[in-house]
């Protein structure tokens, strides 16, 4: 009866979780400011920090070029917004071939299962490669052998193959049952897939795509590699221009912008799925 | 007996200044390389020609090679002193120690890239060339700057071209830019673009050898631009060395061993049309 924590005097046990609590709190801010002084005192200390300060940390050279990056940066948003719902789309349609059950279809389940193996396994730069300057080399005429058109299509085959995989997880992850229940209700197997199965299974993977997403817009930069000119690119050309590493950590902080409220928002949206459950 | 000792060591102080002069280059550089007695080079991997023939610095042939030889051996290394290593342009301007005691890749001198590595004197003034096809040549374009505007611009990123190329044509579209020869050759090959800027002696071997039914369309020539592509030796910021190098380039420019090497390497580079 007096085991309220709600009352006005903390009961012994109350009382020792909350000295608890307090300690673990101190002990923690404690050991992090002791790592944090090591480093700014340290590091410092080490001889060649002021040429590092001076190649990777240099205001100069940073103001000069965080413009021009940040102009750059606008090259790989763009490529990036018209990749991102061609990959959901080619992902979703993998994901389905590899579902497909009718017998007669079993070249398309074959097929679902080939692409995903070779374009998964292959790396990204050499898919690119490979589409970039594979492709137009066999002489399309302009516009159409642009690399902006072939190297978004190598970044989209290779990342629907991962969506396909996620997408499969989320549809395996629907209890056969569901299946069942919606067949004896009649619904055709194409009714079942598309207004039982997907809305759960698309609901439930949308953490795991959200993390390809972030790293989607990290891969962009590899575009460079067959000639536009994006962040990655143009912070190389105030490299080579200056001999120096800092448009590199300029390029780096623009990236984090972006990538750490993108990971959080997908942290958050994992927890709220596992609170739903 | 006194005329005599002073005759004796006149005759003395003579000879030791005679050979003075003849190791003084040598002595410059006493104690100031990465190893006693070696001088290191680092060039590029692969190294291209005609700067290094067969990606063989160690045979001395190639512009490059048959230069770094001249001037070790004018510094007092023999040919079998020098070593050769390989880096990026990256890990060239890498802070830190090195692993050379020169950089040898026709590595332009600018006032930037000065505040952070040493260059040695200018050992070569390169004019800059438009590399493209001979299918390009058929469809109208023309050696002038005005023709060249309009076509589609591709340069290797890591190099001078870049600014120089927006200084010089100022193109109508964003030019493409690639990590090396070899992409850029890709490129061209793919139609992805039109041209590209190399120094003279780089495009002349690239149209010659990587480019199927490549050309080289003009040159900008080093004498008409403000500020010419000079290559220089790369050192680390503050190298003792530098001295003895410049020194050494000073003395084979002044004696002309550097314009005949130059002649026998890079004759080809005459004959290319100037872009008015």
């Amino acid at each position: 009866m007096t085991d309220s924590s709600n009352g006005p005097a903390l009961t012994r046990r109350a009382a020792y979780e909350a000295r608890l609590r307090r300690r673990s709190a101190l002990i923690a801010a404690g050991s992090s400011a002791v790592i944090v002084l090591a480093i700014v005192i340290l590091v410092p200390l080490a001889p060649g920090w002021t040429a590092v300060k001076k190649s990777f940390f240099n205001a100069e050279v940073f103001a000069r070029t965080f413009p021009g990056l940040l102009q750059a940066f606008l090259m790989d948003i763009a490529i990036f917004a018209w990749c991102a719902p061609l990959i959901a789309i080619m992902g979703l349609a993998i994901a389905l071939c590899r579902d497909v059950r009718n017998p007669v279809l079993f070249p398309l389940r074959a097929f679902g299962a080939l692409y995903t193996d070779i374009f998964r396994g292959l790396p990204v730069i050499l898919v690119i490669y490979l589409i970039g300057f594979g492709i137009p080399g066999l002489g399309l005429p302009r516009p159409w052998n642009s690399p902006y058109i072939w190297g978004s299509l190598a970044l989209i085959v290779v990342y629907a193959a991962y969506v396909a995989e996620v997408i499969r997880s989320g549809i395996d992850s629907i209890h056969q049952s569901q299946r069942a229940a919606a067949q004896s209700l009649g619904l055709s197997e194409a009714d079942t897939m598309r207004y039982v199965v997907l809305p759960q299974a698309l609901r439930n993977v949308v953490p795991a795509n959200m993390n390809l997403f972030i790293a989607l817009q990290k891969d962009v930069a590899l575009l460079s590699f067959i000639g536009p000119v994006e962040i990655f690119r143009q912070a190389g050309v105030y490299k080579s221009l200056m001999a120096n590493f800092t448009p590199y950590v300029g390029a780096a902080l623009i990236f984090l912008a972006i990538t750490i409220p993108a990971t959080r928002y997908a942290d958050y949206l994992m927890s709220r799925q596992r609170g739903r459950r | 007996m006194k005329t005599q000792t002073l005759c004796a060591a006149t005759l003395a102080a003579t000879l030791a200044a005679g050979s003075a002069m003849a190791a003084s280059h040598a002595d410059c550089a006493a104690g100031k390389t990465l190893t006693d007695g070696v001088l290191t080079i680092a060039t590029g991997n692969p190294a291209y020609y005609p700067w290094v023939a067969d990606d063989k610095p160690q045979s001395g042939k190639g512009f490059e090679a048959a230069t770094a030889y001249a001037i070790a051996a004018e510094m007092g290394f023999d040919a079998g002193s020098v070593k050769w290593v390989r880096t990026s342009f990256d890990e060239a301007i890498q802070p830190g120690a090195k692993n050379f005691d020169f950089n040898m890749q026709q590595f332009s001198i600018t006032p930037e890239r000065e505040q952070m590595v040493d260059f040695s004197l200018p050992y070569y003034t390169s004019a800059m060339a438009v590399l493209t096809t001979n299918a390009v040549v058929a469809n109208g374009v023309e050696p002038t700057v005005a023709s060249l505007k309009g076509v589609i611009w591709g340069a290797d990123a890591n190099t001078t071209a870049v600014p120089m190329l927006m200084q010089i044509v100022g193109p109508e579209k964003d030019p493409l830019l690639y990590n090396d020869n070899a992409d850029v050759t890709a490129a061209i090959q793919a139609g992805q673009i039109d041209a590209a800027l190399f120094d003279l002696p780089t495009a002349l071997y690239l149209a010659a050898v990587l480019v199927d039914d490549g050309t080289v369309l003009g040159q900008f020539p080093a004498d008409r631009s403000e500020n010419p592509d000079q290559f220089g030796l790369l050192m680390e910021e503050g190298n003792p060395l530098k001295e003895c190098v410049d020194a050494a380039i000073t003395s084979l420019t002044d004696s002309g061993a550097l314009a005949e090497i130059e002649a026998k390497w890079l004759q080809e580079a005459t004959g290319v049309p100037i872009i008015e």
